[in-house]
C-alpha cells in the first residue's frame, strides 16, 4: 500500500518508539502537522521559539538517554534551531531535528522561506540528510536515529522538502540499519586494557578523570566498581557530574576552572590519570604545559579524535566506555593487591587538601547566598530530582553544590555554554518524566533568553520549577570584570529587569519572590507541592563570586581561593 | 611536513563540502584536492595534499574517518607510492619561439593538445616538481594561462584502497 511522505514520517517515528516531538509549525511542514493531528499517540509539544524546541529535545535526550526529536519549518524556523543543534553537538547529545524545506524544484532559487540548513549546520551536526525522494524517507529516518544514538552520540538534521512529504510510495521500514562507512568501535584492544590494569596496579597517585562519556555510555556502575575496588579517587568534568555519587568518599568533585581545591591538586600531583569519556577541554586543563606534569595519561574514549587531541595520551583504548570498563574490572578482580593499603597514603594526602580548603561560603542573616539556596534544594530533594542549569555563576555553583546520586540528573550546556538552554531543557526532561521534580537553576540574565517557553510549560502542563539566583548582574561576566578588568562593569549590570513574579503570572505560571534566607525553604517546598510551572525569583547577594577559580591560561593548581 | 592522503567516500551530494568544511573549520591546511568517481560509481576518491606536524596529521586522518560518508583514509606518506599531476599551459606561439616550445615540450614528455594562430596549449603530467620545472622553463616564452589538476596518488604494489 502507498503512503504519503508525511504518513511515512509519522509511521517511522512510531516504529522507532519516539513518544514526544517538540516543534513549531509553518508553511512547508503543514502536511506533517496534519498527520500529527491524526496520530495523537505521538505527543507534540508546541513551543514558543524553535531554539526552545531543540533544547527541549536535547533535555529529553539527556534525561532519558533516548533520541530527542524536534520539528521545525523551513527558513527562519530552521535557522532558529541552529543554536540548539550546536549545543547538542558540543555535548554529544542524540537528537534528530527535522526541518521543512521548500519543494526540491525550488531549492537554490531563493524561494520564500528557503535556507540552506544543511550548509548552515554542517559544522555542528554529526550527520545530515536532504531527502530528495520519498522512497528514501523511511530508511533515512532509521539511519538518522541510528547515527544519532550510536558511537559518540550527536545531532542529526533531516531536511524534508515539501514535495517529498506530499508524494506517495510503498512503505517499508528497514528492519536493520547498516551503513558501510560507519561502524563505531565498541571494544578496545584487549592488550591495551590489560596494560591499563597493570599501570593502575602500580600507580601511587592515580585519579579517575570522568567526563560525559560515562553518562552517555551508562557506565556508572562499572565506574563505581572500579573506583571502590581499587580505592582510586574520582574527579568529574561538568559533563561527567552525576556519573558517580557526589557524597562518595572517593569523589573529589569537579575539576578545572571552578573545580575543587583537592581535585585540582590531585590532578596536578597524579602519577596516573585515567580519562574516562573525557576530552581534556581547556576549561579542565588550564595551562597545558603545566597540566599534570608527572602523570602517565591513559584514556578510554569512543571517539578516536578525543585521544591525544590536547594532552598526549600514553595508553589509548578506543571504544565504548561501559564495555571496556567492565573488561578492565574483570582483569582487576583477578589481581591480588591490598588496595586499601596501597591507596591509603594518597587518600590521606587528598584528605589533607580537603581539610585545607573545602567549598565554603558564609550565610549571614539578612541576604541570601546563592550557594545556600542550592544547599536547601539538596535538603528538600535528597537528590531525587532532575536539575538543569543556565550558564554563568548559577551553573558553576550548581555544579559545585548540588548533590547528585544518579547519572542523567544534571543537565547543563557544557561545551557551547549556551545561556537559555536550562529552562527549555528542564521542560524537555519534565516531558520525559512527568512525575519527577525538575528544577532549573537560572541566572536573571539567562532566563530572559528563553523565558517565552513558560507558556509552553503551562500549555503542556509540565510542572517545572525555575529558581533564579537573581544577582541583578550577568554575574559571571561581572566576576571576570571585577577580577581582571579592575572592576569596570561594562554592560554587565541588568539595571532594568522584568518583575519576574508578574512575568511568571502573566504566562499563567506561579511566581514567588524570596528575599530572606528563612523564606527559601518554605517557598521551594510550596513550589514542589504545587505541581504547576513555577518560577522562584531568589534575590541573592549581588557580588558573590564563584571560588575556587583558575584564571584563564593559568595552571590548574594556581587557584584563587577567595 | 607534506602529506598525501587518499580518501574513499560515498559518491553523494554534499560530501565534498563536508570534507573541505572539515579542513577550513578546524584550521587544517589544504594544498590541493582532486576528486573523481572510482570504478564503483557509488564511491569517489579524493586525493588531498596537506601539511602539518604529526599530531595535526593524526587529527586530520581521525577527523576524516569520523565523517559518516568517509569509507577509508590512507596516508601515503609513510609508504612507497606514485603521485601524478596534470597541467595544461597556454603559451604565446610566435613564429620565433615555436621551435623552442616544441623542444621544451619534448624534453618534458608533454604534448601539444591545441593550436591556434597565436597560441599553443600544452599538456604535461608528472610529479609536482616536474610540472613546476616545466612551467619555469616556459615562463620566458610567455605563458597566458595555466590549469593544474591537483595531485592523485596510489600505493605501489598490490595494496589497494578499494
Ligand atoms: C547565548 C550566550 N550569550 C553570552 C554568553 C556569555 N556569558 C557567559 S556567562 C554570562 C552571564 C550570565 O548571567 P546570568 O544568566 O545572570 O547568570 P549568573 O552568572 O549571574 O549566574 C554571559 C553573558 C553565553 N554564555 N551565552
Amino acid at each position: 500500500m502507498e503512503f504519503t511522505g508525511a504518513q511515512i514520517f509519522v509511521k517511522s517515528l512510531l516504529e522507532l518508539k519516539a513518544k514526544t516531538i517538540f516543534g513549531y509549525p509553518g508553511g512547508v511542514v503543514l502536511p506533517l502537522y496534519d498527520e500529527l493531528f491524526k496520530n495523537p499517540e505521538l505527543r507534540h509539544i508546541l513551543v514558543r521559539h524553535e531554539q526552545g524546541a531543540v533544547h527541549m529535545a536535547d533535555g529529553y535526550a539527556r534525561a532519558t538517554g533516548d533520541v530527542g526529536v524536534a520539528l521545525v519549518t523551513s527558513g527562519p524556523g530552521a535557522t532558529n534551531a541552529v543554536t540548539g543543534i550546536a549545543t547538542a553537538y558540543m555535548d554529544s547529545v542524540p537528537i534528530v531535528v527535522f526541518t521543512g524545506q521548500v519543494p526540491t524544484a525550488l531549492i537554490g532559487n531563493d524561494a520564500f522561506q528557503e535556507a540552506d540548513i544543511i550548509g548552515i549546520t554542517r559544522p555542528c551536526v554529526k550527520h545530515s540528510y536532504l531527502v530528495r525522494n520519498v522512497k528514501d524517507l523511511a530508511r533515512t529516518i532509521a539511519e538518522a536515529f541510528y547515527i544519532a544514538s550510536t558511537g559518540k552520540p550527536g545531532p542529526v538534521v533531516v531536511d524534508l522538502p515539501k514535495d517529498v512529504i506530499t508524494t506517495s510510495c510503498e512503505y517499508h521500514f528497514p528492519t536493520k540499519v547498516s551503513i558501510r562507512s560507519y561502524s563505531p568501535t565498541r571494544v578496545g584492544h584487549p592488550r591495551q586494557i590489560a596494560k591499563l590494569a597493570d599501570i593502575l596496579c602500580e600507580a601511587k597517585n592515580p585519579v579517575l578523570y570522568v567526563g560525559g562519556g560515562a553518562i552517555a555510555s551508562g557506565a556508572s556502575e562499572e565506574l563505581a566498581k572500579l573506583a571502590t575496588i581499587t580505592k582510586t579517587p574520582v574527579t568529574e568534568t561538568l559533563m561527567g557530574l552525576g556519573s558517580f555519587p557526589s557524597d562518595h568518599e572517593l569523589n573529589l568533585g569537579m575539576l578545572g576552572m571552578h573545580g575543587t581545591y583537592r581535585a585540582n591538586m590531585a590532578i596536578t600531583d597524579a602519577d596516573l590519570i585515567v580519562a574516562l569519556g573525557a576530552r581534556f577541554d581547556d576549561r579542565v586543563t588550564g595551562k597545558l604545559d603545566e597540566f599534570a606534569p608527572n602523570a602517565t595519561i591513559a584514556q578510554i574514549d569512543i571517539d578516536p579524535t578525543a585521544i591525544s587531541k590536547n594532552v598526549k595520551c600514553h595508553l589509548p583504548v578506543v571504544g565504548n566506555l561501559k564495555e571496556n570498563l567492565s573488561k578492565l574490572n574483570d582483569i582487576i578482580a583477578k589481581r591480588t593487591i591490598d588496595w586499601d593499603k596501597k591507596g591509603a597514603p594518597w587518600l590521606a594526602t587528598i584528605a589533607k587538601w580537603k581539610a585545607e580548603n573545602a567549598l565554603k561560603y558564609s550565610q549571614k542573616k539578612e541576604s541570601i547566598k546563592p550557594q545556600f539556596v542550592l544547599e536547601i534544594i539538596n535538603e528538600i530533594t535528597g537528590g531525587d530530582a532532575i536539575y538543569t542549569t543556565e550558564v554563568g555563576q548559577n551553573q558553576m555553583w550548581a555544579a559545585q553544590y548540588l548533590k547528585l546520586n544518579e547519572p542523567r540528573t544534571f543537565l547543563t550546556s557544557g561545551g557551547l555554554g549556551t545561556m537559555g538552554f536550562g529552562f527549555p531543557a528542564a521542560i524537555g526532561a519534565q516531558a520525559a518524566f512527568p512525575d519527577k521534580v525538575v528544577i532549573g537553576i537560572a541566572g536573571d540574565g539567562s532566563i530572559q533568553m528563553n523565558m517565552q517557553e513558560m507558556t509552553t510549560a503551562v500549555q503542556s502542563r509540565l510542572p517545572v520549577i525555575i529558581v533564579i539566583l537573581n544577582n541583578g548582574f550577568l554575574g559571571m561576566v561581572r566576576q571576570w570584570q571585577e577580577l581582571f578588568y579592575d572592576g569596570r562593569y561594562a554592560y554587565s549590570c541588568m539595571e532594568a529587569q522584568p518583575d519576574f513574579v508578574k512575568l511568571a503570572e502573566a504566562h499563567g505560571a506561579l511566581g514567588f519572590r524570596v528575599t530572606k534566607p528563612a523564606e527559601v525553604k518554605p517557598t521551594i517546598e510550596k513550589a514542589i507541592k504545587a505541581r504547576r510551572p513555577t518560577l522562584i525569583d531568589c534575590v541573592v547577594d549581588r557580588e558573590e563570586n564563584v571560588y575556587p577559580m583558575v584564571p584563564a591560561g593559568a595552571p590548574i593548581n594556581k587557584m584563587l581561593l577567595a | 611536513m607534506k602529506h598525501t592522503i587518499s580518501v574513499l567516500v560515498e559518491n553523494k551530494f554534499g560530501v565534498l563540502a563536508r570534507v573541505s568544511g572539515l579542513f577550513s573549520g578546524r584550521g587544517f591546511n589544504i594544498e590541493s584536492l582532486a576528486v573523481a568517481p572510482t570504478l564503483d560509481p557509488s564511491t569517489s576518491r579524493m586525493t588531498i595534499i596537506t601539511r602539518g606536524s604529526d599530531a595535526i596529521i593524526e587529527q586530520i586522518t581521525k577527523q576524516l574517518h569520523k565523517l559518516i560518508d568517509v569509507i577509508k583514509v590512507v596516508d601515503h606518506t609513510k609508504e612507497e607510492h606514485v603521485e601524478r599531476e596534470i597541467a595544461l599551459a597556454k603559451v604565446n606561439a610566435e613564429p620565433s619561439n615555436r621551435a623552442e616550445i616544441l623542444r621544451m615540450t619534448e624534453i618534458f614528455r608533454g604534448k601539444i593538445v591545441d593550436v591556434s594562430s597565436k597560441t599553443y596549449t600544452l599538456e604535461v603530467t608528472g610529479t609536482g616538481s616536474k610540472i613546476d620545472a616545466f612551467l619555469e622553463m616556459l615562463k620566458p616564452l610567455g605563458i597566458l594561462e595555466i590549469a593544474r589538476s591537483g595531485k592523485v596518488a596510489m600505493t605501489r604494489g598490490r595494496k589497494s584502497l578499494g
